[in-house]
């Protein structure tokens, strides 16, 4: 078991809490650069596919795990950043280095405006205004034709910056490279804002609204700026989307993407950057993993590998199913169980993570 | 005539949607739950009559099938609460939209593993029949509908307001706590109005196929359905009615008087514009937070 011995009231706020856990972060970056180095170009598509799941989850993290604002329509969001960067590149002829933050802050803006009405919502409501504007987004797109180029989508261009290619298809190795660095700046970016006054009053409004307000939070201006700062992580992962997948259209960014969004930082582990990669983990490789398991049962039993629909999103659904009722703080709750565990070796008791009994009372009046 | 056949046809898929939100506000009233598998479920009572009914499968008599799936359902209901949602008690309320989301999934599986993809109707004799009203005439299917989910939503109405069960179900939503220390069971309570809603869904889903057909993803429409919930004003039984009834009757005229593409989305925009101007529905039945 380690102690820390805090010296100053600093030790609190440093990035990291001690010399052991930045050297295993640090090594974790160290392996992930050299990835391109031990990897063929499919896995590390798949790994840059899931660093930009990561992204997506940070940035709807901050909103369900940091603020406690469920969303039910992020992939609105993700379209907002994708189509706001190809189309910055396409119509106006800026670069990507330009375009890529701008559309993360088109996305941001659009996030906190369509969040302010609803901020005075809570719970549900404001799950189910997103809901809405996701199949909003999706109708509008096809609608806004002559713009969006409707059902036939568009296509992403080849990255250029300082006069370097950076394609999916044509240099995989760049292209991960600069989600990675994307990514890094994100949990940076993240970590900080965990650490400062924003960040605590986030989690504040998370906690109780009413303690929120009575310590001088003011909770509709919080919620916007987290919806905001939510939407813009988002954006960003969906301007990267679209270069990912090369081609994309209003069936790209639908109500399932919003939905298997929430799932997957449910899976990881609410209110933790980890969580947000535990479920990237899970969501990336899950197709594959079933398929996986698909083909070597159809082996053993003797039977032709066909195809059943709808099978992957039933055993994502029934994994979530199981977390839900088992362990509701996700992946990232059961390995800190499991370090605790190691850590307190004989002394950890089982009641260590139980959560305070709550019981429900309406609102409703009648 | 062309306005009154688009408004009945309109005012008969409202009483579906109206239905489907019927089970949401069911079991909000009374546990402060979301069910967002309430489509599923509509789509899986309509798949056990099916599956019951048409001679495909076991082809038994449709008067005997009808109460039977409802009753499935019900059971259906009662267990999924037994086994998979008293887990859940005490946990926050996005907990369980995500869980019911996912059981959506699942429950969507297993119907399309046992049932196929194709999509299939009812076998029922209240299907291609007309009705004349003077000059109008009206499908069967349609009346029977309407008179159907008008009937269940009085009862229903009644039943909270003024039965002992139905005062205790809304009890035990409005403090958990205080109903436990007058002696409401919750728990049981709970399980009975996911029975009902079981039981609803499953009524629902009988209307919805043998008005149209149905395949596995129709659970979908629990989506529309939900929104005409939030629009009637969530937690008021007339008020899921009346939620359905205006999406029910804001599509086929924004089809028709503005431009096809606009159908879909009309719901949604209502239910944004009703979210921002007047939060809690219609019918509101929420009042300032007390701390």
């Amino acid at each position: 078991m380690r102690t820390l011995f805090k010296t100053s009231y600093d030790a609190d706020l440093n990035l990291f809490q001690h010399g052991m856990q930045a050297f295993w972060y640090l090594s974790l970056l160290a392996i992930m650069i050299v990835l391109p180095f031990v990897m063929d170009d499919f896995a590390l598509g798949e790994m840059t596919n899931l660093l930009i799941w990561a992204i997506a989850g940070m940035g709807l993290m901050i909103l369900v795990g940091q603020t406690g604002q469920a969303s039910l329509g992020h992939a609105a969001f993700l379209a907002v950043g994708c189509y706001a960067n190809v189309l910055l590149q396409q119509k106006l002829g800026l670069p990507f280095i330009v375009a890529f933050p701008l559309a993360g802050l088109i996305a941001g803006v659009a996030g906190a405006l369509i969040a302010l009405p609803m901020t005075k919502l809570h719970g549900i409501y404001l799950g189910i205004g997103t809901l809405a504007i996701s199949i909003l987004t999706d109708d509008l797109i096809v609608i806004l034709e002559p713009l969006t180029n409707g059902v036939r989508g568009l296509y992403a261009p080849t990255i250029e910056i300082f006069g370097m290619e950076i394609d999916r298809y044509g240099n995989t190795a760049r292209f991960y490279w600069m989600v990675l660095l994307i990514v890094v700046a994100i949990v940076l970016a993240y970590r900080n804002l965990l650490r400062s006054p924003l960040g605590r009053s986030f989690a504040a409004v998370r906690d109780s609204e009413v303690s929120a307000r009575a310590m001088g939070v003011n909770v509709a201006r919080t919620k916007a700026i987290a919806f905001g700062l939510s939407a813009g992580i988002t954006g960003l992962a969906g301007a990267l989307i679209g270069h990912f997948t090369g081609i994309f259209n209003n069936e790209t960014f639908n109500l399932i993407l919003s939905i298997q969004l929430l799932l997957m930082i449910v899976i990881g582990g609410l209110g933790s950057i980890h969580g947000a990669f535990f479920g990237a983990i899970v969501i990336a490789f899950l197709p594959q993993w079933i398929g996986f398991a698909r083909d070597s049962i159809g082996q053993l039993i003797g039977a032709t590998s066909t195809t059943i629909p709808g099978l992957e999103s039933a055993v994502f659904g029934a994994i979530l199913i199981v977390f839900i009722l088992f362990e509701p703080r996700g992946i990232y709750g059961r390995w800190l169980k499991i370090r605790t565990y190691f850590e307190l070796f004989p002394f950890y008791r089982r009641d260590m993570f139980r959560r305070q009994k709550s019981y429900l009372k309406t609102e409703r009046m009648r | 005539m062309d306005v009154m056949q688009l408004i009945v046809s309109g005012l008969a898929n409202g009483c579906v949607y109206g239905l489907i939100a019927l089970g949401f506000v069911l079991i909000y009233k009374a546990t402060e739950q979301v069910n967002f598998a309430q489509g599923d479920m509509m789509m899986l009572g309509a798949y056990v009559t099916v599956g019951l009914t048409n001679t495909q499968f076991l082809g038994l008599p449709f008067w005997f099938s009808v109460p039977a799936a409802v009753l499935i359902m019900g059971v259906f209901g009662y267990l999924l609460d037994l086994f998979v949602l008293r887990r859940m008690f005490g946990q926050s309320q996005i907990a369980v939209v995500i869980l019911t989301i996912a059981l959506g999934f699942v429950l969507r599986f297993f119907a399309g593993l046992i049932w196929g993809h194709e999509p299939v109707s009812l076998e029922s004799p209240i299907t291609g029949k007309d009705v004349r009203f003077g000059g109008l005439v009206l499908g069967l299917d349609e009346v029977v509908i309407i008179v159907t989910t008008v009937v269940l939503t009085v009862a229903l109405y009644f039943y909270f307001n003024l039965t002992r069960l139905g005062i205790a179900m809304q009890a035990s939503s409005q403090n958990q706590l205080a109903a436990y220390y007058m002696g409401i069971p919750v728990r049981r309570v709970n399980s009975l109005i996911w029975a009902l809603a079981g039981a609803v869904a499953a009524v629902a889903g009988i209307l919805f196929a043998s008005k149209g057909s149905i395949d596995p993803s129709t659970g979908l429409l629990g989506i529309k359905a939900f929104a005409a919930a939030v629009i009637g004003g969530f937690g008021s039984l007339p008020g899921a009615l009346l939620g359905g009834l205006i999406v029910g009757l804001i599509e086929p005229f924004a089809s028709r008087y503005i431009a096809p593409g606009y159908a879909q989305i009309m719901p949604y925009l209502l239910l944004f514009l009703i979210l921002v101007f007047r939060p809690h529905g219609i019918l509101a039945q929420v009042y300032s937070k007390k701390v």
